[in-house]
C-alpha cells in the first residue's frame, strides 16, 4: 500500500527502547534502597507503563514479595515493609498517611516507603508533615519521563495533564515536560531549531531551556533536526473529531492502552478476550494503522488471498520440500494468519458497532459543522441525538464542534441545548457545562458590544508580558476559535463536492474521510516549511498569538530530518497518522511526544465532575 | 514481557556493548550497578555544590563497556568540550579520595533528590542517609547558613530542582510577595504551590487573599491546592471574598455528589436553590430538587415522550401498542399515522429491537422522502418496498439489477419479473 511505503531517504529512527532500560535500571535501584522482603503498593494507572517496562519476575527478584493495587481501601498486608509505587497525588499520600498512623496506633512497627514518578511534589511532603508522619516514611523520585509506545510515539502517560494544566491553571507539570526534553536531548543529542505555539508550550520550552543552561554543556551532533511544541487547546476541533483512520478507530472504540488493546469475545469469536500489543512489530497491523478505514477491508481480505496461496503451496511437495516449509515458513505463515483474523475480526465488530449508532449520519452532522454547512439541520441532529439519550459522549462531543466551529452558540440555542441535555444525562450535568465553559469548548455568544470591548481588553492582556494576569472571565472569552477564519486562512477544508481518493490520499485531510485537515499538523507543516512564523501573523493572531520559534544551541544539520513533536494536553491517533503522512511527503519522521494519547471520549470525560 | 526479549536481543547486537550480555550471570551486578549510575548522570544537574563535585569525581574513569557507561557516553560525551566542568573536579582531589571508599549505593543515596526535598533546616529524618554516607552532606550548620542567605530568585530555582532551601527569612509581606512572584516567574506549579502553602501557614487569610486577587496564576494554583486538600469551607469562603459568587454556587452545588443517602441529598439541593447561580442554572437546580422531591419527570418533550416509550413498548414486543403511540384520527375518523420524529428514526429503533419484517415496511412505507425511504428499505432488505419504490422511479434497471439480491422463485422475485415485463411502465431506461 501507498501508505506504508517510506520514500527511500527517509532517515532512521534513534533506538528509544533504551528509555525503558534506563527506567527499569533505575526503579530497580530504588527498589533496592528497601532491602528485604516488602509488599508493592502501584497505583492504577501505573501498571500498564509499569508492564512495558518490567514484569513482576523482575520485581520478585528484587524481594517484592505482593503486589497491590492501590485502591484508598484499607490495607491487609501482613508484610513488615511497605512500598508505594504512586504518581504524586495528594489523595494517595493521604491515604498512606492515614495507614501509618494506624498502624501507629495499632502498635504495629513497619518500614515505609514512597517512590513518586516521574517527581515528587511539595503539596506530597506538606501532608506526610501535616499527618505527622513525615520521617517515619523515606521517600524517593523515580524520573519516569518518558515511555516509549512505539517506534515513533514517546508518551509521559500523565493524562491528567489536560485537566491540571488548561482547566485548573494548575502549572505543576511544566518542569515535568522540560525535563522529558531534557532527558531527551541527553541520550540522543541535542536540536537545532525550535518552534511552538500555547502558553503552556512556552513554559516547557522556558524550563528545558533553564535545565540546559544549568546542565553541562554538550556539545553533540543534533540527532534531531526540529521540535515542535504545541498546546492542546490551540486546536480542540482535531481530537473532536470521530476517527476514520483504522488506530484510531480502533482506540475510539476499544480504548488502546499504552499500545495494549483488549479484544472482547465479538472479535476473537471465541469465547475469550485476548490482550494485543498494537504496534509496528505487529506486521500486519502495521500495514493498515494508518489507512482510512474504507481501505482496510480491501487490504485484509487481499492479504488472505495471499495467505492461502501461500499455505496451498504444500500441496504436491515431496517431503523434503515439505520438511522445509515447515522450517521455514509455517511458523511466519501460522503468525501472520493470527494477526490476520485478529485485524479481521476486530474490523468487523467495529463495522457492526458503527452501523448499529448510525455513523453515517454522525459524519456527515460533523463534516457539515467543520464546513459550516447546513448548520439549524445539525442543531436538529444534535437535539434528536440528545432526546435519544444515546451517548452522553457523543452528544457533548457534537455540541462542543458546533461551539467551537461557530465561535460560541447563539443564546437561544445554547439555553435550550443545554436544558435537553440536561433532562437527558442528568441536571448535575451543569458542571460539566461550567468546566466546558471555562476552557470555551462550550461558549454562549457574546452580544456584539461587550464582545468588541472585552475583547480588546484581552487583546492588551495577552500581549501583556505577564499573560498571568489574565482572568478567568476574559481568558476563556480570549479563547474563542475563530475556526472558520483559520479554516479559510489555511484551506483546511477542501472544496464539496470534490472527489477525493481515500486510496491514494493527496493531503492530510484523508485522515479525516477528506473532509478536514487537522489544523494542529497542518500548523506544523507549515511552520516546518516557512523555518517559522514569518508569514502565519493573521493565523497566529487568531490562535491568541504565544507562538516562539528559536535556536536551540544545537548546530543544524539538515541531514537530520528527524523532527520531534510535543503536544501538551494529548494527542490523537489520527494526528500521529496524519504527520506520518506528511512525513512520508517530505522525506522526514515525526517522532511524537505527547503527555498522553487522547481521543474526544477521554478528553471530555476529563472534564466531568463526578468525583468526591 | 514476551515483547522485551527480541528487544533485548536487538538492543544487543545493535549497540558497543557486545562483549557484554545478559546472560553472564557474573556480570550481572556491575552492570546494574552501572546502569544505575548512568540512570543518575542522566538527571543530573550540574551546581556548585559540593555534591556534584563528588559525584563527578566518582564517575570518572568508569570502565569502559557496558550500558551504564554507554548510556553515561551519550548523556555526558560533551564534558571534553566543556571547559568548566572538568578542571574543576581535579582540583578537589581530597573528596575523589573520600568518595571512593563508599559502596555506589551509598553515593547514589546521597545523591538522590528526596534529601533535597527536606528544608536543610529540619534535621534529617532520613535516616538511611546518615548511615550510608554521612560524609558526602555538607556539615549540616554551614548548609543552614547558605541556604537562608539565599534571595527569592535563588530560592526558588533550588526548589524547582529538588535542593535544600529555607523560607523562614520571607517574614515581610514584601519579602512574600517576592518570593511569590519569583516562583510565578519559574513557571513551576509545584514551586508555586510550596511557596503558598508557606504564606497560607505564615499569613492572615484575608491579606493573603488580597494579594492574590490581582495574581491569577497563584490564585489558580491556591484554587485548585484547596480544592484537592479538600478544604471546601474556605475554598467557598475564598470565591466569596473574590466576588465568584457564581462559581461559589456551583461549587456548593458539586458537594451533592457526594451525598449517598436520598433524603439528604434532597436536603442538601433545598439549600442549594437559594444560591447565587445565574439564571438558568438556578432554574435548573430547582429543577434538580423538585425532581428528587416528586420522583417524577418535570416536563417531557413531545420527541423525548415518544422515544421513550417507543423504546420501552419495542423492548417489549409489543407491536400494536406501537401502533397507537402513532394513530392520530382526523375529524373524518379515519385513522393516520404522525410522529414528532422522522419515520426513518421509528424504523431504526424498531429494526434494533428485532420487529418483525412486516412491522418494519408498515412504517418505513411512512418515510416521505423517496430517497431516504429507498436508502432505508436497502438497509433492512425491505425487499417489496425497494420493488415498489424504483417502480414508481420507473428505473427500470436499477430493479433488475436489484434481483440479483433476491432469492429466486421467492414470491418478491416474481413480483419483480411480473414488474419488469409489464408493458403499460413507461420506464425511463
Amino acid at each position: 500500500m501507498a501508505q506504508t511505503e517510506r520514500r527511500r531517504d527517509a532517515p532512521e529512527l534513534p533506538d528509544f527502547s533504551l528509555l525503558k532500560r534506563v527506567a527499569r535500571d533505575q526503579l530497580i535501584f530504588l527498589l533496592e534502597q528497601l532491602p528485604g522482603s516488602k509488599d508493592l503498593f502501584i497505583d492504577a494507572d501505573l501498571m500498564s507503563p509499569l508492564d512495558r517496562i518490567a514484569n513482576v519476575t523482575i520485581l520478585k527478584q528484587h524481594e517484592v514479595d505482593k503486589l497491590y493495587k492501590v485502591e484508598l481501601k484499607q490495607v491487609v498486608s501482613t508484610s513488615d515493609q511497605l512500598c508505594f509505587l504512586i504518581r504524586p497525588r495528594i489523595q494517595t499520600v493521604k491515604w498512606i498517611s492515614d495507614l501509618v498512623n494506624s498502624d501507629k496506633a495499632a502498635g504495629r512497627f513497619r518500614r515505609y516507603k514512597i517512590i513518586f514518578t516521574p517527581q515528587k511534589f511539595y503539596a506530597c511532603d506538606n501532608i506526610l508533615e501535616e499527618q505527622g508522619v513525615y520521617g517515619d516514611i523515606t521517600t524517593d523520585e523515580w524520573n519516569f519521563y518518558i515511555l516509549p509506545l512505539d517506534d515513533d510515539i514517546l508518551s509521559l502517560e500523565l493524562p491528567e495533564f489536560f485537566r491540571d494544566n488548561f482547566l485548573e491553571g494548575d502549572q505543576r507539570w511544566v518542569t515535568t515536560g522540560g525535563s522529558a526534553l531534557y532527558l531527551l536531548q541527553n541520550m540522543y543529542g541535542s536540536f537545532s531549531k525550535v518552534y511552538g505555539i500555547g502558553r503552556c508550550a512556552k513554559m516547557v520550552y522556558e524550563s528545558w531551556r533553564e535545565q540546559m543552561e544549568d546542565g553541562e554543556k554538550r556539545i553533540k551532533q543534533p540527532e534531531f533536526a526540529k521540535v515542535f511544541l504545541i498546546d492542546r487547546d490551540v486546536d480542540f476541533v482535531t481530537p473532536l473529531c470521530s476517527q476514520v483512520v483504522y488506530e484510531g478507530l480502533v482506540d475510539d472504540i476499544f480504548r488502546i492502552k499504552c499500545s495494549s488493546v483488549e479484544f472482547g469475545p465479538d472479535v476473537t469469536s471465541s469465547d475469550k478476550s485476548i490482550k494485543v500489543m498494537l504496534n509496528s512489530q505487529d506486521k500486519v497491523f502495521n500495514e493498515i494503522r494508518n489507512e482510512h478505514f474504507s481501505n482496510v477491508f480491501g487490504f485484509l481480505s487481499q492479504k488472505a488471498k495471499n495467505l492461502q496461496t501461500a499455505y496451498d503451496k504444500r500441496r504436491g511437495m515431496d517431503i523434503q520440500q515439505m520438511k522445509t516449509f515447515v522450517a521455514d515458513e509455517l511458523k511466519g505463515l501460522k503468525q501472520e494468519h493470527r494477526l490476520l483474523s485478529l485485524h479481521i475480526g476486530a474490523s468487523e465488530s467495529m463495522m457492526k458497532k458503527k452501523t448499529k449508532q448510525d455513523f453515517q449520519e454522525l459524519l456527515k452532522t460533523e463534516h457539515s459543522l467543520l464546513e459550516g454547512f447546513e448548520i439549524r439541520a445539525c442543531i436538529a441532529y444534535i437535539q434528536e441525538h440528545i432526546s435519544r439519550q444515546v451517548s452522553m459522549i457523543d452528544s457533548l462531543r457534537l455540541l462542543c464542534l458546533l461551539s467551537l466551529t461557530e465561535n460560541g452558540l447563539l443564546s437561544k440555542d445554547y439555553r435550550s441545548l443545554k436544558s435537553q441535555f440536561l433532562q437527558s444525562y442528568g441536571i448535575h450535568h451543569l458542571l460539566t457545562f461550567a468546566n466546558l465553559r471555562q476552557l470555551g469548548l462550550l461558549v454562549e455568544q457574546q452580544s456584539g458590544e461587550t464582545l468588541t470591548v472585552m475583547e480588546s481588553k484581552v487583546g492588551k492582556l495577552v500581549n501583556d508580558k505577564t499573560v498571568g494576569k489574565l482572568t478567568d472571565a476574559f481568558s476563556s472569552l480570549a479563547k474563542k476559535s475563530n475556526f472558520r477564519a483559520l479554516s479559510r486562512k489555511l484551506a483546511l477544508v477542501p472544496k464539496s463536492g470534490e472527489e477525493y481518493d481515500l486510496r491514494v490520499p493527496r493531503d492530510m485531510a484523508y485522515i479525516f474521510s477528506g473532509a478536514y485537515i487537522p489544523l494542529s499538523c497542518k500548523l506544523i507543516e507549515q511552520v516546518l516549511e516557512r523555518d517559522g512564523w514569518t508569514g502565519l501573523e493573521e493565523v497566529t493572531r487568531m490562535l491568541n498569538g504565544q507562538e516562539f520559534a528559536g535556536s536551540a544551541g544545537g548546530h543544524s544539520s539538515d541531514a537530520q530530518r528527524i523532527i520531534l513533536v510535543m503536544f501538551l494536553g494529548g494527542c490523537t491517533y489520527s494526528e500521529i497518522s496524519a504527520l506520518r503522512f506528511l512525513g512520508k511527503e517530505r522525506g522526514c519522521r515525526f517522532i511524537v511526544v505527547t503527555t498522553a494519547i487522547t481521543n474526544s471520549a477521554r478528553l471530555l470525560e476529563a472534564l466531568l465532575e463526578n468525583r468526591a | 514481557m514476551t515483547r522485551a526479549k527480541p528487544e533485548d536481543d536487538e538492543y544487543w547486537t545493535r549497540s558497543k556493548l557486545k562483549a557484554f550480555t545478559f546472560d553472564d550471570e557474573d556480570d550481572k551486578f556491575s552492570q546494574l550497578k552501572e546502569s544505575k549510575r548512568a540512570v543518575n548522570s542522566i538527571f543530573d544537574e550540574d551546581d556548585d555544590d559540593d555534591e556534584d563535585d563528588v559525584e563527578r569525581v566518582n564517575w570518572s574513569g568508569e570502565p569502559v563497556g557496558s550500558i551504564s557507561w554507554s548510556v553515561k557516553e551519550t548523556a555526558s560525551s560533551g564534558h571534553s568540550g566543556s571547559e568548566q566542568g572538568f578542571p574543576k573536579i581535579d582540583t578537589t582531589p581530597s573528596l575523589s579520595k573520600r568518595g571512593s571508599g563508599y559502596s555506589l549505593s551509598s553515593l547514589f543515596k546521597a545523591k538522590s533528590k528526596s534529601g533535597g526535598f527536606q528544608s536543610f533546616s529540619e534535621s534529617f529524618s532520613d535516616t538511611s542517609i546518615r548511615t550510608y554516607a554521612p560524609e558526602l552532606r555538607k556539615p549540616k550548620s554551614d548548609a543552614k547558613d547558605f541556604v537562608s542567605d539565599l534571595n527569592p530568585e535563588e530560592t526558588v530555582r533550588r526548589m524547582r530542582k529538588g535542593r535544600g532551601y529555607s523560607l523562614e527569612k520571607f517574614r515581610s509581606l514584601q519579602d512574600k510577595l517576592l518570593l511569590l512572584d519569583e516562583a510565578v516567574a519559574l513557571y513551576d506549579g509545584n514551586v508555586i504551590t510550596a511557596v503558598l502553602i508557606y504564606l497560607k501557614k505564615s499569613l492572615n487569610k484575608e491579606i493573603l487573599w488580597r494579594e492574590l486577587m490581582p495574581r491569577d496564576v497563584a490564585l489558580r494554583h491556591y484554587l485548585h491546592y484547596l480544592k484537592e486538600m479538600g478544604e471546601q469551607k474556605l475554598l467557598l469562603e475564598l470565591l466569596r471574598a473574590l466576588g465568584r459568587t457564581e462559581d461559589m454556587a456551583l461549587m456548593q452545588y458539586k458537594e451533592h455528589l457526594n451525598i449517598k443517602d436520598e433524603g439528604k441529598r434532597k436536603d442538601f439541593l433545598k439549600s442549594c436553590i437559594s444560591l447565587p447561580f445565574s439564571q438558568d442554572d438556578a432554574t435548573h437546580v430547582q429543577d434538580h430538587y423538585t425532581l428528587l422531591e416528586r420522583q417524577i419527570i418535570i416536563e417531557i418533550s413531545e420527541k423525548q415522550y415518544i422515544l421513550t416509550a417507543l423504546g420501552a413498548r419495542a423492548k417489549l414486543k409489543l407491536w400494536f401498542d406501537v401502533d397507537s403511540l402513532f394513530n392520530t384520527k382526523n375529524w373524518l375518523g379515519y385513522t393516520k399515522k404522525k410522529s414528532p420524529i422522522g419515520f426513518h428514526r421509528v424504523v431504526d429503533i424498531l429494526q434494533k429491537n428485532n420487529a418483525p419484517i412486516s412491522v418494519l415496511q408498515e412504517y418505513v412505507n411512512l418515510i416521505d422522502d423517496t430517497e431516504l425511504k429507498l436508502s432505508t428499505a436497502l438497509k433492512y432488505k425491505c425487499h417489496d418496498i425497494v420493488i415498489n419504490t424504483y417502480r414508481d422511479m420507473k428505473d427500470r434497471q436499477q430493479l433488475a439489477a436489484y434481483g440479483g439480491k433476491l432469492e429466486r422463485d421467492s414470491p418478491e422475485y416474481r413480483k419483480m419479473q411480473a414488474i419488469l415485463n409489464n408493458g403499460q411502465i413507461k420506464w425511463k431506461n
